[in-house]
């Protein structure tokens, strides 16, 4: 089963798009990581999908039905906003609270144990607590209402690394214990690489790259080869990035089986490389100055 | 138990390395037959790393031969891995000697010999896989 499906999707605030022509399959079970540039119609994707925002075009299922649509659905569905919005004057405690009033399939032992587990103390207010432990109270809260699935913005943008290696440890652990599927946005290639299994790339209010992150990563190669070599005919696909100086070019190419052309030097990509080249964000090697360069001439 | 860890500067995928720790601690007799390798969400929660890559790595030892899932139990080693016979080390190390001779003799300094090996040992594994 699809934990997401959508086919067509697009947001119109006005004339302006903050998505469009957005189709996509999530598998169930997954770990997304949602990336792009600010304002490239990550929150947008993410609140259609817990049903905060409806859609201006196409369809959109999440777990199998319109989101937010009926409150059962609702109840399948965690989101943790960004910046992990709570009430600060509330104690942790107070904050459960909120979350089994509101919530159907409220678990308040698991959720204590989960933040007595995280030494985090339930009398404490909200206000008080560093970062790191606002956005595990935030993540408890979504969590303890028992979703399938669960929407995180920007979880860890505003965390040090001890908390936000914390914070990702915790919201793995439960998604193994709960079968859950996990989107999330993030800047954080390094993150995203090492918790992810599925990646959307947003890029211009539209989808430029998803997929499983083994397949994504499987069938591309960086090539580096003599300038103005033709790649036809050497089983190599489309360009994302190339890169010239004068007597070298260097490709990131869509490339499905090996390179025929002994010319090219191959070399597998990792992820960060991958969506840099996506987002069309690799620095350039400065290039010789007396020779034409095209390097921003990619696609 | 065995405990994972992730080294982001080796070039291997992070499946690669777990595989290639359990295979390390039963060559070492850290981990022998019988024993419990850490459950799934352990791994996870301390790595904070994907599920599916543990799930991955298991299933590779597993076909390997080197481990066995027990469904609602876990995965449990069932090979160990027996040190090589004795002279062995001293024969590969005089190989790789006179190898390294030859390397530097071509011009390839400390740095070149150890990003060649690491290159050619990562292309290894891929073949493996593939």
């Amino acid at each position: 089963m699809n934990a997401l499906e959508a086919h067509g999707l697009g947001k119109r605030y006005g004339q302006q798009w903050a998505l469009r022509n957005c189709s996509l399959e999530i598998p169930a079970g997954r770990v997304v990581g949602l990336v792009g540039p600010n304002g490239a119609g990550k929150t947008t994707l993410l609140q259609l999908t817990v049903g905060l925002l409806t859609p201006s075009s196409g369809t959109l299922e999440v777990l199998g039905e319109a989101p937010g649509k009926r409150r059962a659905a609702l109840a399948r569905v965690g989101f943790v906003a960004q910046d992990a919005p709570l009430y600060p004057d509330f104690t942790v405690g107070e904050t459960l609270t909120i979350g089994s009033r509101l919530n159907e399939r409220w678990d308040q032992n698991w959720a204590e144990r989960r933040l007595a587990g995280l030494s985090i103390p339930l009398e404490k207010p909200v206000g008080q607590l560093s970062g790191g432990q606002r956005a595990q109270v935030a993540l408890a809260l979504a969590l303890g209402k028992q979703p399938e699935l669960i929407v995180l913005d920007e979880p860890v943008a505003r965390l040090d690394p001890l908390a936000r290696r914390e914070f990702l440890q915790s919201l793995l652990e439960s998604a193994v214990e709960h079968g859950l599927t996990v989107i999330l946005s993030s800047h954080l290639i390094s993150d995203l690489e090492r918790t992810c299994d599925f990646l959307i790339l947003l890029r211009d209010s539209e989808v430029r790259l998803a997929g499983a992150i083994d397949e994504l990563v499987e069938r591309h190669r960086l090539l580096i080869g003599p300038r103005g070599r033709s790649t036809a005919g050497a089983g190599i696909g489309r360009a994302i990035r190339e890169s010239h100086t004068d007597k070298q070019s260097t490709l990131l190419v869509e490339a499905a089986g090996p390179i025929a052309d002994p010319a090219w030097e191959s070399h597998p990509v990792d992820l960060e490389e991958l969506v840099l080249a996506y987002l069309g964000e690799l620095t350039e090697p400065s290039p010789p100055v007396s020779v034409i360069h095209r390097a921003e001439a990619r696609a | 138990m065995i405990e994972f860890y992730l080294d982001r500067s080796c070039g291997l995928s992070p499946y690669l390395q777990l595989m290639q720790q359990v295979r390390q601690a039963l060559r070492v007799g850290l981990a022998e037959p019988g024993e419990q390798l850490p459950t799934v969400r352990e791994v996870v929660a301390k790595l904070a790393i994907n599920p599916n890559t543990v799930l991955k790595a298991y299933r590779g030892l597993e076909y390997e031969g080197l481990v066995e899932a027990r469904p609602g139990l876990g995965t449990f080693v069932v090979e160990s891995l027996v040190a090589p016979p004795p002279g062995t080390y001293t024969r590969l190390r005089r190989g790789l000697r006179r190898w390294l001779d030859e390397a530097q003799a071509a011009g390839l300094d400390d740095a070149s010999i150890v990003g060649f090996v690491t290159s050619t040992l990562r292309d290894a594994a891929e073949e493996r896989v593939a």
